[in-house]
């Protein structure tokens, strides 16, 4: 079991393989779509970006949040189907210098090829553990884009012990979805179960 | 207007909670039973996780996944027209109070009101049965799960061997994405509006029930066994459980047709149900339909 510490270099990302288990700690944001969409519009219009960005750790989650007197408090947080930014990914991984993607369900060949080529892995947390990982985010630090609704904003929080996290794509292009996928059992013979109770 | 003894809306939010917070048991056991077979330790860790998730949410009051989706009710017994705004409010106030995570949006704009609410919203589909009660369930379905529902207008002579190796592909096609351990909802029959309606309606079906329909029994069976055969496992990352049930509905066709419709539902598979008599209200998280 690794604990890892962010912002994350090169050499700690390309270090990590497939199948470890590791936990987060510091700062991360969290990102959706929306959020993929409008950071990638406001690159290309050369506008300025939340530097929170550069070289994050990017959560593909949205949280449920509510407002205290103390400021924005994480109530539950599990990842999102990361597929869905698929078709946006590879552009954030090279415009931002993305270190590692925090999600559910893997992502294509292509953000393989970016993970690659720019030193970044796939780390999977288990989908729908929303209280146990809202808990490993910690304190709640900055907001932007809350026009694009909760889930879908910019959520910045300092992670304390956030996991358990599978490293489920390497800096290497490999994927544990694609050898689980290429080693499928289709048509296993059925039978019928044991009867218990 | 027929007169309740707690108003709807309250109601809506306790279900509301009670469906986000808790597991029904069904679906618990089931769960429990797969940290015992798995022995890859990918597996283990997430099965550990998803277990350790539902116990500090039921102890915290908390939704166990912040998708709180889009809630489906239920309507059966005695109720009038009053009924759909009452579960609006409820779902309204269930969103500010618990709170659930605004989910609703308009599909092209993307803009969300932050209520749950919208054109369309809720959705509730209404089951009028002789009684002196009213008994609304509600599942509320993530996305996660909800974009893996797929619709097959098979040929009849693709048969049951066809039906069960389409259930099998949705399921497999869509792999980590809709959070496995699943519950497998199936609708077969019927038109395409209505095969879709009875699948998602099977995920109300309880695990520990048994399909009344021998072959339709039969049919849940063999494809649990492939499903869990498959070494898709916990998130898709490999292991030994794939799936904690198969829940099969069917109606009549056309002879022309054979519809298939399957609907995923995650791990947390969510439920409750409350059962409005003149003594009272009774939740429980048992609904069959």
């Amino acid at each position: 079991m690794t604990n890892l510490v962010t912002p994350l270099t090169e050499e700690t990302v390309r270090s990590l393989r497939l199948g470890d288990t590791v936990f987060v700690n510091g700062p991360i944001v969290t990102g959706r779509d929306e959020a993929h969409i409008r950071a990638l519009g406001l690159r290309a219009e050369g506008k300025e970006t939340p530097p929170q960005l550069d070289g994050c750790v990017l959560y593909h989650c949205g949280p449920i949040m509510r407002q205290t007197e103390d400021g924005w408090q994480v109530v539950a947080a599990g990842p999102t189907t990361s597929a869905r930014m698929n078709r946006l990914e590879p552009e954030m991984i090279r415009e931002f210098g993305i270190r590692a993607i925090i999600g559910k369900g893997g992502m294509s060949a292509e953000v393989a090829e970016a993970m690659r080529e720019c030193g970044c892995v796939y780390l999977a947390a288990t989908g729908g553990a929303a209280v146990s990982l809202a808990e490993g985010l910690g304190a709640c630090t900055g907001v932007e884009w809350l026009d694009l609704g909760m889930a879908e904003a910019l959520w910045s929080f300092r992670a304390d012990r956030l996991g358990p996290l599978i490293v489920a794509m390497d800096a290497e292009g490999n994927s544990l979805y694609e050898q689980v996928r290429g080693s499928l059992v289709r048509d296993a013979r059925s039978r019928p179960l044991p009867r218990t109770g | 207007m027929i007169k309740l003894p707690e108003p709807v809306d309250q109601v809506v939010v306790n279900l509301l909670r009670l469906a986000n917070t808790k597991i029904p048991e069904d679906i618990g056991w089931a769960l429990e039973a797969a940290g015992m077979w798995e022995n890859n330790p990918v597996a283990y860790t997430q099965i550990g996780a998803i277990m350790d998730n539902l116990k500090k949410a039921e102890h915290m009051g908390r939704p166990m996944c912040q998708d709180t989706g889009i809630p489906v009710f239920y309507v059966c017994g005695r109720f009038d027209s009053s009924i759909a705004a009452q579960i609006a409010k409820g779902v309204e106030r269930a969103t500010a109070e618990i709170p659930l995570r605004p989910n609703t949006v308009d599909p092209l704009t993307r803009e969300n009101h932050g209520s749950n609410l919208g054109p369309g919203m809720p959705i509730i589909h209404y089951i009028p049965e002789e009684g002196d009660f009213t008994e609304i369930t509600v599942l509320p379905k993530g996305a996660g799960s909800e974009n893996m529902t797929r619709l097959g207008m098979l040929n009849p002579s693709d048969g049951v061997q066809g039906v069960e190796d389409f259930i099998v592909d949705a399921v497999l096609d869509a792999g980590g994405r809709p959070c496995p351990p699943t519950v497998i909802g199936v609708g077969i029959g019927g038109m395409s509006d209505t095969c879709a309606e009875m699948a998602k309606m099977a995920l109300a079906c309880p695990l520990d029930v048994e399909n009344p329909d021998k072959t339709l029994r039969e049919m849940e069976e063999r494809i649990f066994v492939r499903l869990n055969k498959s070494g898709l496992g916990p998130m898709g990352l490999g292991g030994a459980t794939t799936c904690l049930g198969v829940r099969i509905k069917k109606a009549a066709c056309h002879t022309a047709s054979l519809p298939v419709a399957v609907s995923i539902g995650c791990w947390a598979t969510r439920r409750a149900s409350a059962r409005i008599t003149d003594h009272g209200v009774e939740y429980a998280q048992g609904a069959v339909l």
